[in-house]
């Protein structure tokens, strides 16, 4: 691949990448603290070509033919010092792009719930504050898996509460709610599941988002692939709603 | 036809194609292999692009003739000291190869150059920031990482003045930044080094995902209850994988049903073994030379890596 080409795939990511992290788009991939980060990587990429198609373009002019035998295609010597024979890995790069702008692959979902054993483990507190005011209080998935589990549902109390997550494949085929996890990104992103008996949601199919509102039960099942508790909840109601804005807790 | 044509040809037609390509990727296992592989790129790329400038800028703006200087006269004194200056070049394996490859052509001794071929890609401040941000509930593991990658860089550079012989190295002849504009040769060094490492990252970022959607958590479970095969797995995963320095830590982050031993093994032999590091040496310094380093320097990653995870995490 030649500096012009690579100056054209450079400019198609760092132009993907700034348009994920100005849209919401990124929120499915990594955590809401990287963005500007991502918004000045691709200013720097964006510029890296500029200047690149800037310096290609001038070249020839400014050293009026003589020395400008250097072959731009061949990976020998770019001339800037470090000789490479594997230009061809330059044409990589044109797939993240196309994931960016083509594809557009959605948040982590049922699918990767249910490859995964629920991730409780890794997130036990040491203490557990009230829950927060309000009939029902809102927590998260996590919150409430880990009061169920670790705290044995003592500061869930008699309190109702309203929890937001997505419909998976339970263990037995049964809809679970589930929530995935981030530490950095989707890589990284692990479930938190949660069984629900009383009046639980029906006929939704998997990735349906959903808002439950319900109270602590002692009922558990064991996740199958890592062995580990899935806590219940006693829902009274809930409602389907659309994929809210950062899926992941 | 060159190379933009090509490129337009690729564009215009997966333009074209956007809807049967978009219906094949809607099986869920696609879809979460192309979600995982996306975000693994979109999280490297802060860190591979501030990499990239820092060491441009280095490679620049800061005359090679100081790292000379700089070193003791004494080559055993040299390693050390040269290992520690690798904390003060940020930048990825791909960039720390070119530049050992100028110190040795200044003059300085082969094993403080080597050391800081080691030393630089993984104890750099980038490398450790992205590992603290990576495991954010285990700092420990930054202290890990930079104490083993320190101790594998100064043992390598020890090895290289007992063992080493010079006639090994086999540097190329190559025309340098040195001749061109400073804002010039600034441009370019950025240009090389993202499509380089980035498309290396590329393929990391493919196997990542690859490994995280096909290999069944049950499987990766048996190995990770092993404690030595879990350390074994990973080492050779850290080879296989390639990913840059500035990315691997979120990479091990995922990797967590392995232990942290083995995990700090997978991100001290990842900087200084791996596949696009042995052609790069084997470009670079000579194939004599890199199929007698990279082992050698494999076995001192995982040992390093074994003994510094039991004693610190």
């Amino acid at each position: 691949m030649n500096r012009q080409a690579q100056a054209v795939v450079m400019l198609l990511f760092g132009g993907a990448i700034v348009r994920a992290s100005v849209t919401d788009m990124y929120l499915r991939y990594v955590k809401e603290s990287l963005r500007p980060f991502l918004i000045a990587a691709g200013l720097v990429l964006i510029a890296a070509a500029v200047m690149t198609l800037v310096h290609e373009v001038l070249r020839p002019r400014a050293r009026a033919g003589g020395d400008d035998a250097e072959p731009a295609d061949h990976g020998h010597d770019h001339g800037d010092g470090k000789p490479h024979r594997e230009p061809w890995v330059a044409w990589l790069l044109i797939l993240p792009v196309l994931g960016l702008l083509l594809v557009a692959p959605p948040a982590l979902g049922s699918y990767a719930a249910g490859q995964a054993g629920t991730a409780l483990s890794s997130q036990q507190a040491s203490d557990y504050p009230p829950l927060p005011p309000g009939d029902p209080a809102k927590i998260s998935v996590l919150d409430y898996a880990s009061r169920a589990v670790f705290d044995k549902g003592v500061s869930l109390g008699d309190r109702t509460v309203q929890l937001t997550g997505f419909i998976a494949q339970g263990p037995n085929g049964e809809p679970i709610l589930a929530r995935i996890i981030l530490s950095c990104c989707a890589a990284d992103g692990r479930p938190i599941k949660l069984g629900m008996s009383g009046n639980a949601p029906a006929g939704l199919a998997s990735d349906t988002w959903v808002e439950v509102v319900g109270k602590y039960t002692d009922r558990t099942v064991t996740d199958p692939v890592n062995e580990e508790t899935i806590p219940y909840i006693e829902v009274e109601t809930w409602t389907q709603i659309d994929p809210p804005k950062q899926q992941y807790e | 036809m060159g190379s933009v044509e090509i490129l337009a040809v690729l564009l215009v037609l997966l333009v074209l194609f956007r809807g049967p390509v978009a219906d094949a990727i809607s099986d869920p296992r696609l879809q979460t292999w192309t979600t995982v592989f996306v975000s693994v790129m979109v999280q490297a790329v802060p860190f591979l692009v501030f990499g990239v400038v820092l060491s441009a800028i280095i490679a620049v703006y800061v005359p090679r003739s100081f790292w000379a200087r700089a070193l003791p006269r004494h080559p055993a004194l040299a390693v050390p000291v040269a290992s520690c200056a690798g904390v003060v070049l940020p930048g990825c394996e791909c960039g720390a190869v070119p530049i050992a490859g100028s110190l040795i052509r200044r003059g300085v001794t082969p094993a403080a150059a080597l050391a800081f071929l080691l030393a630089a890609p993984a104890i750099n401040p980038i490398v450790l920031a992205a590992t603290a941000v990576a495991f954010p509930n285990n700092p420990e593991m930054v202290v890990a990482r930079g104490v083993a990658s320190l101790v594998v860089a100064m043992i390598m550079g020890w090895l290289w003045l007992r063992l080493g012989k010079a006639e090994w190295i086999r540097l190329p002849h190559r025309p340098d930044l040195d001749g061109m504009p400073k804002g010039r040769a600034f441009w370019a060094s950025v240009r090389h080094d993202v499509v380089h490492a980035g498309g290396f990252l590329v393929l990391g970022a493919m196997a990542a995902a690859t490994i995280n959607v096909v290999v069944p958590e049950r499987w990766l479970q048996t190995l990770a209850d092993n404690p030595v095969l879990s350390v074994i797995a990973l080492a050779v995963l850290a080879v296989l994988l390639s990913i840059c320095s500035e990315a691997d830590a979120f990479v091990a982050a995922s990797l967590s049903q392995f232990s942290l031993t083995s995990r700090l093994v997978f991100l001290v032999v990842g900087p200084m073994v791996d596949l696009k590091l042995i052609s790069m040496q084997a470009g670079v310094f000579g194939r004599r030379f890199a199929f007698r380093f990279a082992p050698a320097t494999f076995a001192i990653c995982v040992l390093a890596g074994v003994a510094v995870g039991a004693v610190i995490l």
